[in-house]
């Protein structure tokens, strides 16, 4: 494999987040957690989804979308709005790769830039990089999948969904 | 476990107009008094029908959930382990199910085996603050299993390289 030339694809900054050993806990009022645990699902399909949501927990409209932008912009939720199912809107699958550990990098890298890579993780294991392709069909997830077998010159474990047995509901955050 | 998992991909026809909400949608839906009706005038349609297809989306399984998507990183749940589990086939639906009510798991799936290299057929992803709780969490899946699992193993991750939203053309 042409490692010149991965070196040059792989213009993506690593890492995204650190590893971080000791969590460090936001402080969050008792609204916030309810907010959170409360509306992972169910946001009503009505004209003002943020004044029922308010009604719920006993405060405001405003107050609503202040604490929703507060913790969009902490970081504590990435949006408001729904979650689409991969595979009822085109196909995806779990992919992996044992990279070895001196190429971690640029391979990382590599997979990390393809628009059709949406996920991307390291793991503690010898198939340490795991990423989900999603494209329209699964032939063209597939061409994805050798494309990246050709470039890294590593053979990619393709694990797609055959069966899901859980419909994610969002589960407690706070008991 | 609901009825939606019935239904084959193929029963599910999203038109243009549908496919225009996911769009508007996926990056989050605007935080201001009447978000669909801004969505609405985005895709040109009423709100109404905003509402209706988002429902009919949610109804066929197109749309798992609304409402606010969770850093779970960022809130101190940084034990992410995606447990996975070599369990006989004919019993994979059945503890698949089982695993999958439990509320610490987030999803639940069977993949195929890839022999000899990847012999696992059951992957859950246990959420926990840290190693030790997903570990504790891993162990009471054990038990659940018994004599059934015959191998699993953990994999926690080290590192979020990319982690986007869905994204359609």
């Amino acid at each position: 494999m042409a490692i010149a030339e991965l070196r040059q694809t792989a213009f993506i900054p690593l890492p995204i987040q650190p590893p971080v050993e000791a969590p460090i806990l936001p402080l969050l009022t008792s609204l916030e957690k309810r907010l959170l645990n409360e509306f992972q699902h169910g946001l009503p399909l009505s004209p003002t989804p943020y004044a029922d949501m308010a009604k719920q927990l006993d405060s405001s409209e405003s107050e609503v979308l202040l604490l929703l932008k507060k913790l969009q912009k902490l970081g504590y939720i990435s949006r408001v709005g729904p979650v689409f199912k991969p595979r009822r809107v085109g196909y995806s699958t779990l992919a992996a790769i044992a990279v070895p550990r001196e190429q971690l990098e640029i391979i990382a890298g590599y997979v990390s830039a393809r628009p059709e890579v949406n996920h991307n993780y390291e793991r503690d294991h010898r198939l340490n990089l795991w990423f989900v392709v999603t494209a329209s069909d699964q032939a063209a997830v597939e061409g994805v999948l050798t494309e990246i077998e050709q470039h890294c010159g590593l053979s990619v474990l393709n694990l797609p969904l055959l069966k899901p047995f859980h419909i994610d509901l969002g589960f407690p955050l706070w008991c | 476990m609901s009825d939606l998992d019935s239904i084959s991909d193929d029963e599910i026809s999203l038109d243009e107009v549908d496919r225009a909400i996911v769009r508007a949608t996926q990056a989050g839906l605007p935080l201001v008094p009447e978000p669909y009706q801004q969505v609405a005038d985005e895709v040109g349609i009423s709100s109404k029908e905003v509402q209706q297809r988002m429902q009919r989306m949610l109804e066929l399984g197109c749309i798992r959930r609304i409402g606010a998507v969770p850093n779970h990183y960022t809130l101190g749940f940084r034990g992410n382990g995606m447990t996975v589990w070599d369990v006989p086939d004919e019993k994979v639906r059945e503890y698949g199910k089982k695993i999958g009510d439990l509320d610490f798991v987030s999803h639940a799936y069977h993949r195929p085996r890839h022999l000899p290299e990847w012999s696992y057929n059951l992957f859950a992803m246990v959420h926990g603050k840290d190693r030790s709780e997903v570990d504790i969490k891993t162990a009471q899946i054990a038990k659940l299993l018994g004599d059934d699992c015959r191998a699993h193993e953990v994999l926690c991750s080290s590192r979020i390289l990319k982690k986007t939203g869905l994204r359609i053309a």
